[in-house]
């Protein structure tokens, strides 16, 4: 129950910090100044926005199916908080650490997918529903090339369990009950004879690990932006052709779960490839000889100085990535239908098969 | 207590899903009757059966049947309604199927089973989960059925793929 309450609010926090930061870098990308007026630089522009939309009428159309309109945003909202259950925030404080968490997440986000058919369906409306089988069609299929990039880490770290892959990515490995006897090699090659088991930092990270992980992590970042709808695959909401896409008929407090679960979609799949390429919680900072960076920005497992340093490194990483996903999509123009299909079928999903062969054979030079 | 809400909500929608005349309804309640059952699995220690569950049918199936409905129902401008026919013969055999399988259930001495009274509770024992003795099982003792399944899907997906396509040349 505490872990429910506490992951929401760090997840309020975050989006509400994102969805400032989307104006300003939007503002900034246009050599714009972007929201000045309230707080300092316009830094409470977003709370403002939250307490505007909370007073807002809850208009349901009167042609919409009723039940179904009023429940899709709590079920999109719920299969998207659920996947942050198995998300390990720091060495210790894991919400529900279950042994098969990567298959769970996969597996609970597609759930996310009958809430936009249920929205799309109960708002009656041709822009919503085109919005919803666009943003459906492109969920499936980006589905199988990110899924098969998580595979080929699962086959890597041969684990399901995130806390247990993020054990491996860092100095602290052999703490983990269950690998105390595994050994990192520099780039997973046993064939080299260089141990990084005690230098951690960014030595033992998945992409260094395996360094075959570098190219399944473009390829699922690829896939996270298409799964949470962002620019430059945002033709299900599409301002300038479909108004919207599935959320147009919403307002007030349903619009604002709506929008929460946009942006915590964005948060997750961003937390997911972190832990599982960018080194979860642990220090990007080598041990160097005498000089022990890792194990001093690490701090102690199970002390206040292991939750802060594992905390804030998983956060900054998160960070960086959602920065990424703001530039991109200010960037890049939309992609037609048929070249997001051919992408996705015809570039990525056939990289990423080759990458899980690779992964599977890298698997055998480690040990 | 958990088992009963799980029970109760996988019953309650299924048969909602019966006997609503409404096609998207009755989708929509298969996916609380595949989530109830999902949460059973996972109380019989099963974690990875439920999520598959999850995985296959409501992230699958299940978005393919909605898609399908409003699809279709889209053409016509109005919800799809299914109709009753064969009613006779169909209450007689669902009939049949109840004595049949409560005569059975009744029959079997359940708790008296050899390899109930043998099994452990601790089901999972040192292992975190079922995925490793799933895994083990698959590639030893089940590895032809295995195989077999997985080549059924190739030919399913070659022939989905073929029907797909333009026969410009045909």
């Amino acid at each position: 129950m505490l872990a429910f309450v506490l992951t929401l609010v760090l997840l309020l926090g975050i989006v509400i910090v994102l969805a400032y930061a989307e104006r300003k870098v939007a503002a900034f990308m246009q050599d714009r100044l972007g929201p000045t007026e309230a707080g300092p630089y316009g830094s409470l522009q977003s709370v403002l926005d939250v307490l505007k939309l909370l007073q807002k009428e809850d208009i349901v159309p009167a042609a919409a199916d009723k039940s179904l309109f009023k429940l899709a945003p709590i079920l999109i909202f719920a299969a998207v908080f659920a996947g942050f259950a198995v998300i390990p925030f720091t060495p210790d404080l894991v919400p529900a650490g279950i042994g098969i968490g990567v298959f769970y997440l996969l597996a609970i986000i597609s759930l996310d997918v009958v809430g936009l058919l249920m929205a799309g369906w109960g708002s009656n409306n041709k822009y919503a529903m085109l919005g919803a089988m666009r943003s459906v069609a492109q969920i499936v299929s980006y589905e199988i090339p990110a899924g098969l990039a998580i595979l080929s880490v699962v086959m890597i770290c041969q684990s399901l369990d995130f806390q247990e892959i993020s054990y491996q990515q860092g100095a602290l490995m052999n703490q983990f009950p269950g690998l105390e006897y595994e050994i990192n090699w520099l780039f997973g090659l046993e064939a080299l004879g260089i141990n990084t088991t005690t230098i951690g930092g960014i030595t033992t990270w998945n992409i260094f690990r395996a360094p075959m992980l570098l190219v399944a992590f473009v390829i699922y970042f690829i896939a996270s932006l298409a799964e949470s709808n962002r620019a430059p695959f945002d033709i299900p909401e599409a301002e300038s052709e479909l108004v919207a896409g599935f959320h147009v008929e919403y307002s007030g407090f349903r619009f604002a779960v709506l929008f929460l679960a946009e942006y915590s979609m964005m948060v997750l799949v961003c937390l997911v490839a972190v832990i599982l390429f960018l080194g979860s919680w642990n220090t990007p900072l080598p041990n160097i000889g005498p000089v022990s960076l890792a194990y001093w920005t690490t701090g102690t497992v199970g002390s206040v100085s292991g939750i802060l340093w594992g905390g804030f490194w998983l956060l900054s990483k998160t960070f960086v990535l959602l920065f990424l996903q703001l530039q991109i999509r200010w960037t890049y123009p939309r992609l037609r239908v048929d070249q997001l299909m051919h992408l996705c079928w015809k570039v990525l999903t056939p990289i990423a098969l080759g990458v899980v062969l690779i992964a599977g054979i890298w698997r055998l030079l480690m040990i | 207590m958990l088992f009963y809400i799980f029970a109760v909500l996988a019953i309650l929608s299924g048969a909602y899903m019966v006997l609503t005349r409404n096609l998207l309804y009755a989708g929509f309640s298969l996916l609380i009757t595949l989530l109830s059952i999902a949460g059973i699995y996972v109380l019989l220690f099963a974690d990875f059966i439920a999520v598959t569950q999850l995985m296959v049918y409501v992230g699958g199936v299940l978005v393919l049947i909605l898609f399908g409905i409003m699809l279709s129902s889209r053409v016509h401008d109005k919800s799809v309604l299914s109709e009753n026919v064969n009613k006779v013969w169909g209450t007689l055999v669902a009939g049949l199927i109840l004595v049949g399988l409560s005569y059975t259930i009744l029959k079997a001495n359940i708790s008296s089973l050899p390899w109930l009274q043998e099994a452990e509770t601790d089901v999972l024992a040192q292992q975190k989960s079922t995925v490793q003795s799933i895994g083990v099982k698959l590639m030893t003792d089940f590895v032809l059925p295995f195989e077999i399944a997985s080549l059924l899907l190739l030919i399913a997906l070659m022939g989905a793929a073929y029907i797909a396509t333009d026969n410009q040349k045909v």
